[in-house]
C-alpha cells in the first residue's frame, strides 16, 4: 500500500478525554495534530493553520460543529478540506444536518482505530483527487489562454499578409468567419501587373495552428508571383512544390485558383480537390460547375504536378461562386450531410443574387442547428476596366543607376515555350527604366498580349475566330493545350530597345514568331472599341501602346512606349 | 460488581493505543467526568442536561464504561419529557455508577504506572 503522506489534522472536540484519545490515535498514524475545544476555536485554528482534514464533534459549546463546518467549508473555497463528524448522534435527522453543513463522513463513538485510519485514508484520496482536478483545470485554462494568445498573434501577423491583397475590391464578395484560418480556410486575392485579378480559395487539412502554418508560405508565393506577373500555371507549380517540400505527408491544401481577365472577359480556373465552384451566367441562368480536376496542392512531386487550367468566357454581369467543404459537409443531428443537392436547390430558389450568401448561411444554420467556423464562400465578378485599381508597386531604388540606352533580343524556342513564361522576367527588366514604371500595367498587358499572340496564333497556329462563342472558346483552349504538349519546333523572338529622347525616352518592342502570319489589313480595319472575344487583342495593343503595327504578313508586331521627363 | 460495568477489552485496546499516555488519558477522563457530574447537578435546564449527557455519553463509551454511557444516553434522550424527580433519580444513578467505575480506572492507572 502506498504510504500515507503526513497530513495536518484538526481535531475539534469539547470532551478532553476524547480529544486526547483521538489526538493520540491520529498522531500515531504519522499526522500532525491541531486541537480545538469548540467550534469557534476550530474556525480560528483553521484560518491560521490551513489543515488538510478536520475531525469535528457535532455538539460543542460556544459554536457547534455544524456552524463551524459551514464556516470552514467557506474558508476552504475550491480546495476540498474533508470534514469527518465525530458523533454519537443516532437520529437520522441529526446525521442529515451534518451532511447539509458540509460534512463528508461520520465517525461514531466509541472510536474504532481501524475504521478511523481507513476513513482518513479515504478522505485523503478524495482530497488529492480534488486537488489534482483543480490543478489540471488551471493547467488547461492556462494552456487554453496560451493557445488563444498564439492564435491571436498568428492571426494578426497573417491578417497583415492576407490583407496586402485586394479582397476589398468591388467585384469580390466573401463570407468567412474571423478564425476560419484556424480551420485551414484561406482566401487571397491580388492584381497582376496587367490589372488581371488572381483569387485563391484554399482549405488546408487539419485544424488549429497546424492548419494555419501552411497558409503563410502559400500566401507569400501567391502574392509574390502574382505581383511579378506570373500566370496561374507558374504560380501553381511553385505553390505545389513549396508545400510538398515543407508540409508533412498527411498535410496538403485543397485549392481553387482563378485568374480573371477584365480585358479579355475570361476566367481561368484550376481546381485541386475543392468542391465544385460555379460560373453563373446571368443571361442564361446556367450554372457551369467548375469541378476539381486535380489533386490538392502539396501532394504530387513537381514532376507529376499538373498545372493545366480551364478558361471560360465571362460577361460582366456573370459571377463565379466558390465555397469550402464546410458548406456541403455540414451535418445535421442525424449525421446527414447538407450536400450539393441542397446547395443547388438554394441556387434555384435564389431570386436576389446579392442575398445568396445569407440564404446559404441561414440554410446551414437551420440544417445543422449551430454556426460553423469552417464555412468560406466567395463570389467574384468582372470589373469594367476603368474600375481596376492595382496598387502601384513600391520601388526602393533611387533611380541613379537607371539604364537608358540599350537593346536586347531573346529567342524562346520549342521546349522553352512549353513551360517557361518569360513575361515576369521581361517586365522586371523593363521596370529598371524608371520612366516606364508609371505605365507598368499597360506595358505588361501589351507585352503579354503580343507574346500570347505570337505563341498561340503564330507558333501554335490557333484560329482566333474559334473564340467567338463559348463552345469555341473551350475548344480553343483544348487545342492550345494539346498543341503546346506536342510542340517541337518554332520560336518567339522578343526585341526590346530603349533610347533616351531629351529628358524622357522611348521603348520599342518587336515580337516575331515562326508562324504563318495573318491578314493584317483585314484585322486593322476593325473598329478600336471591339470587345469581342476574338481579334488577337489587336485593339488592346493599339489602344495602350503607340505606333502599333504589323509586318512580315503579321509575323512581326511592333509597338512603342514613350515617357517624358520625370518629376 | 463494578468489574462488569467496564469493558476490559476496551481498556486493553486503549492502553495499546495510548502507550505511555495511558495514565494521562485515565486522569483526563476522571477529571472530565467530575466536571460533567457537577454540571449535571447544577442545572435543571433540559437543554443543558441533554447536551452534557451527550458529551458524557461519548467519552464514557470511548472509555468502555458501558452502563454509564447507557444512563447518559437515557438522560440525553429524555431530559425534556421526564419529571424533575425522575431526572434527579437518573442524575443520582449516573453519579453512583461513576462512583462504582472510578476505582477501576484508578486501579488501571496505578497498574500502568508501576509496570
Amino acid at each position: 500500500m502506498q504510504p500515507l503522506e503526513p497530513l495536518t489534522v484538526l481535531i475539534a472536540e469539547d470532551s478532553a478525554a476524547d480529544r486526547l484519545l483521538l489526538s493520540t490515535i491520529v498522531r500515531r498514524q504519522g499526522h500532525e495534530v491541531l486541537t480545538a475545544a469548540n467550534g469557534a476555536e476550530a474556525v480560528e485554528v483553521f484560518r491560521r493553520e490551513q489543515p488538510h482534514l478536520v475531525l469535528m464533534d457535532a455538539m460543542m459549546p460556544v459554536m457547534d460543529g455544524f456552524e463551524a463546518a459551514r464556516q470552514i467549508k467557506t474558508l476552504a473555497g475550491e480546495s476540498l478540506v474533508p470534514i469527518i463528524f465525530l458523533t454519537s448522534l443516532t437520529e437520522s435527522e441529526a446525521l442529515a444536518r451534518c451532511l447539509e453543513a458540509g460534512g463528508d463522513d461520520f465517525l461514531a463513538k466509541p472510536y474504532n482505530q481501524v475504521i478511523l485510519t481507513a476513513k482518513i485514508k479515504a478522505m485523503d484520496r478524495l482530497r488529492r483527487l480534488q486537488a489534482t482536478v483543480l490543478q489540471q483545470r488551471d493547467l488547461i485554462a492556462r494552456h487554453h489562454d496560451y493557445l488563444l494568445n498564439e492564435q491571436r498573434v498568428a492571426k494578426a501577423v497573417f491578417d497583415k499578409v492576407a490583407h496586402s491583397g485586394c479582397l476589398s475590391a468591388p467585384n469580390i464578395r466573401y463570407l468567412q468567419s474571423p478564425y476560419a484560418l484556424f480551420n485551414g480556410d484561406l482566401l487571397l486575392a491580388a492584381y497582376t501587373p496587367a490589372g488581371d485579378m488572381h483569387v485563391l480559395l484554399g482549405d488546408f487539412t487539419g485544424h488549429g495552428l497546424p492548419a494555419a502554418v501552411g497558409a503563410m508560405p502559400l500566401a507569400e508565393v501567391f502574392y509574390g508571383m502574382t505581383a511579378k506577373g506570373y500566370g496561374l500555371a507558374e504560380t501553381l507549380r511553385e505553390m505545389n512544390a513549396k508545400l510538398k517540400r515543407i508540409l508533412p505527408v498527411d498535410m496538403f491544401c485543397c485549392a481553387t485558383l482563378l485568374s480573371l481577365s477584365f480585358q479579355r472577359r475570361t476566367v481561368e480556373v484550376w481546381n485541386g480537390g475543392m468542391p465544385d465552384g460555379y460560373l453563373h451566367c446571368i443571361a442564361t441562368g446556367e450554372r457551369k460547375p467548375l469541378a476539381a480536376r486535380h489533386l490538392p496542392l502539396g501532394v504530387l512531386s513537381p514532376q507529376a504536378f499538373n498545372d493545366r487550367t480551364e478558361v471560360h468566357s465571362m460577361a460582366v454581369s456573370d459571377r463565379v461562386f466558390l465555397l469550402s467543404d464546410g458548406v456541403i459537409d455540414t451535418c445535421d443531428a442525424q449525421d446527414q450531410l447538407f450536400g450539393v443537392e441542397r446547395l443547388q436547390q438554394l441556387f434555384a430558389a435564389n431570386r436576389q443574387p446579392d442575398h445568396l450568401f445569407e440564404e446559404i448561411e441561414q440554410a446551414l444554420h437551420d440544417f445543422g442547428g449551430e454556426a460553423r467556423d469552417d464555412v468560406s464562400m466567395v463570389e467574384v465578378s468582372l470589373l469594367e476596366a476603368a474600375q481596376v485599381s492595382p496598387s502601384a508597386p513600391v520601388y526602393s531604388d533611387s533611380g541613379q543607376s537607371c539604364p537608358l540606352d540599350w537593346s536586347v533580343s531573346f529567342e524562346f524556342r520549342g521546349a522553352t515555350l512549353k513551360r517557361f513564361n518569360p513575361m515576369p522576367y521581361l517586365l522586371q527588366l523593363l521596370l529598371e527604366v524608371h520612366g516606364l514604371r508609371a505605365q507598368s500595367g499597360a506595358l505588361y498587358s501589351v507585352l503579354a498580349e503580343l507574346y500570347s499572340n505570337a505563341l498561340e496564333h503564330g507558333v501554335l497556329g490557333l484560329d482566333s475566330s474559334l473564340k467567338r462563342d463559348a463552345q469555341g472558346f473551350a475548344r480553343y483552349y483544348e487545342q492550345r493545350n494539346a498543341r503546346l504538349d506536342a510542340l517541337q519546333d518554332g520560336y518567339v523572338r522578343v526585341h526590346l530597345k530603349v533610347t533616351p529622347e531629351g529628358e524622357g525616352g522611348c521603348l520599342a518592342i518587336r515580337v516575331e514568331d515562326s508562324g504563318k502570319g495573318f491578314d493584317v489589313t483585314r484585322v486593322m480595319q476593325r473598329p478600336l472599341d471591339d470587345v469581342r472575344l476574338s481579334g488577337r487583342g489587336v485593339s488592346l495593343i493599339r489602344q495602350l501602346g503607340r505606333n502599333a503595327g504589323w509586318s512580315d504578313d503579321g509575323r512581326s508586331a511592333h509597338v512603342e512606349f514613350f515617357w517624358e521627363a520625370l518629376a | 460488581m463494578a468489574e462488569i460495568q467496564v469493558d476490559r477489552n476496551v481498556l486493553s485496546a486503549l492502553q495499546e493505543v495510548m502507550e505511555e499516555a495511558y495514565p494521562e488519558l485515565l486522569d483526563t477522563f476522571m477529571a472530565d467526568s467530575e466536571t460533567r457530574l457537577r454540571e449535571l447537578q447544577k442545572t435543571a435546564d433540559a437543554e443543558v442536561l441533554s447536551h452534557v449527557a451527550h458529551s458524557f455519553k461519548g467519552s464514557s463509551s470511548n472509555m468502555g464504561a458501558t452502563r454509564l454511557a447507557e444512563l447518559c444516553h437515557e438522560l440525553e434522550l429524555h431530559a425534556r419529557d421526564k419529571s424533575p424527580s425522575e431526572i434527579i433519580k437518573l442524575v443520582a444513578d449516573i453519579h453512583s455508577e461513576f462512583a462504582d467505575v472510578r476505582p477501576v480506572y484508578e486501579a488501571e492507572r496505578q497498574r500502568s504506572l508501576t509496570h
